[in-house]
């Protein structure tokens, strides 16, 4: 049942696979939730999920919240919207998703009508846009250029709400899109019921992270209702609280700049937002702007492979060693750059890698403040090179080193502690994020594909 | 140096929180969320915690840093460029989630002392 004056949204999670109480879910429906919204992805954890086309989270994690959530919304007859499938959503992602997705309909005996919303791009279908000026770089990135689109394995065009909305108002009961931005599945619904749209996107990146906004972000998902002045937002579980600290808090999260969010459409703006406690666990926003853009237009996600990788991990307990732990690696360097050189022919053009002592100060190099000699290290040696034989020969070479590289003033070879055996591991293909560039778009929905069908017990195959 | 010198107070004792995080594939972002009004005076003091600083602690260029005072929440936020690619062979943080760790080291002016 939609209310033409507000709309509810459900959001179970932060992430469609992290897990949620299913109690949660049948309070948001019972709250009257118009629609249930959650995110599927993020780039986040780094370039491998978009290079390699794989997902993060595993299929039976995935699985388990979307059963819970395609009964719930099948039952109360309102949509289910997820964002960014398959963690990078990439054309693979959405097809991972629809699969499980159908998969589980036939198994609730459920048919429903599913669009599937592509959003990767082919570099050969970007030229164009390139060509005429239409790619622009966000800072820090600059000018792109054809090579660039060319190596990448897999390029995606964040959309907006509006290819989501377009599916919604085909009839679809549940949208798998591809990539879009964390906020347009939730924000889609609302703007499609004609709520405005500075409360609709201010709603939709509080919500993004599920419980993140709520003092007590491990008890589930949130519900917030947008209207024409603001939203509401309460957490689904109702020991846990949002407070006006807790709501504009989230504002700040993984956004650079906390005053101001573009989205494709435009720009929110929550300079003026108000954040007001309703009660002990429901706080009122009032106050979001949205400040539509003259062009609209649509962020590029790439990634390219940078070589292969192959990793050696060993450990150092010996406090003769670890009182000039600097020098040990000084050492290794020296020692592995020339012994790489004599067996295998290579220069340090030929191959890289970077030598982390996890315990000392791996996580922070050179900015670690801490000074305090450590208790047992954690060598990690990382080579990368142009292929994964070669990397893994070098990693070889450095083998005995990582066993027996004694301290500077030691006369004798210790033995170093390797966790296991065999001592390297075979990273495959490393990865890394080359674009960060937006399209001005012909139309919101030019640069993506929509497909619906029925899907479940009535889709005989 | 004064006879008695007091214990050493950094921004992390003065806060609820300090943490940071990816923005993006291309940003690093952190937060100081100090206790309360007074903590948030120390952070949010321009000739103290400023983008020179920043730079410093972290190798960046100063004119790449972006500070933001929030006083509302007192919130202190630092936004700049990830100095090295998100994933690649010499980065140590993929979330970036380590990183605020120099800021709330960083030792507060005592005060008086000038």
């Amino acid at each position: 049942m939609t209310n033409a004056d507000a709309v509810s949204i459900l959001v179970p999670s932060g992430m469609l696979g992290a897990g949620f109480p299913e109690e949660t879910i049948t309070r948001g429906i019972a709250l009257g939730a118009d629609v249930i919204a959650v995110d599927g992805g993020s780039t986040d954890s780094g370039p491998y999920y978009l290079g390699a086309s794989k997902p993060k989270t595993t299929a039976a994690a995935v699985s388990r919240d979307l059963r819970i959530l395609l009964r719930a919304a099948a039952e109360a007859g309102i949509p289910l919207v997820v964002g960014s499938c398959g963690t990078s959503g990439t054309d693979d992602g959405v097809d991972w998703v629809a699969g499980i997705v159908a998969g589980l309909l036939a198994e609730e005996g459920l048919s429903m009508k599913v669009a599937r919303i592509y959003s990767e791009q082919r570099a050969a279908d970007l030229k164009e846009p390139l060509e005429a000026g239409r790619i622009h770089p966000l800072p820090p990135l600059g000018d792109l250029d054809g090579a660039t689109l060319e190596d990448c394995t897999h390029i995606v065009a964040m959309m907006g709400h509006e290819p989501i909305a377009e599916a919604l108002a085909a009839g679809a009961q549940v949208v798998l899109a591809g990539r879009a931005t964390d906020t347009a599945n939730a924000a889609a619904y609302a703007l499609l019921k004609g709520m405005p749209a500075g409360p609709s996107w201010h709603a939709a990146k509080i919500v993004e992270c599920g419980g993140q906004c709520t003092t007590n972000p491990r008890a589930g998902g949130v519900f917030a209702t947008v209207d024409r002045t603001g939203f509401t937002i309460e957490p689904l579980d109702e020991s846990a609280a949002c407070t006006p600290i807790s709501v504009a808090a989230h504002m700040l999260y993984e956004t650079a700049n906390p005053h101001l969010m573009r989205e494709p459409d435009g720009t929110l703006d929550v300079r003026d937002a108000v954040y007001t406690a309703l009660d002990e666990r429901r706080v009122r926003v009032e106050g979001s702007l949205f400040h539509h853009a003259e062009q609209h237009t649509v962020k590029l996600e790439g990634a390219r492979i940078t070589g292969y990788e192959t990793m050696s991990f060993s450990a150092i307990r010996d406090p003769l060693i670890l009182k000039d732990i600097e020098g040990w690696a000084s050492l290794m360097h020296v020692v592995l750059t020339q012994r790489v050189e004599q067996t295998l022919g290579l220069t340090r053009d030929d191959y890289d890698y970077d030598l982390r002592l996890y315990g000392y100060n791996a996580v922070l190099g050179d900015l670690d403040p801490a000074t305090e000699p450590p208790r047992e290290v954690g060598v990690m040696l990382l080579v990368r090179a142009a292929d994964q034989a070669l990397a893994t020969a070098v990693a070889k070479v450095a083998n005995p080193l990582m066993l027996h590289l004694p301290a500077q003033d030691m006369d004798y070879l210790p033995s170093l502690a390797f966790p296991g055996s065999p001592a390297e591991v075979e990273r495959g293909a490393a990865y890394e994020f080359v674009l960060n560039h937006a399209v001005d778009s012909l139309t919101p929905t030019a640069m993506f594909r929509t497909e619906i069908d029925e899907m479940g017990e009535k889709h005989d195959a | 140096m004064p006879e008695t010198t007091l214990p050493e107070t950094t921004l992390g004792d003065l806060a609820i929180e300090v943490r940071s995080k990816n923005a993006g594939p291309f940003w690093i972002t952190m937060e100081l969320f100090m206790r309360d009004a007074d903590g948030y005076r120390i952070a949010a003091d321009e000739t103290f915690l400023h983008e020179g600083v920043v730079a410093e602690l972290y190798r960046v260029d100063p004119a790449s840093v972006q500070i933001f005072r929030i006083p509302s929440l007192n919130v202190v936020k630092i936004s700049y460029p990830r100095p090295v690619s998100q994933g690649s062979l010499r980065d140590r943080d993929t979330h970036a989630g380590q990183h605020h760790v120099p800021l709330a080291q960083l030792v507060v002016p005592q005060p008086g002392v000038r």
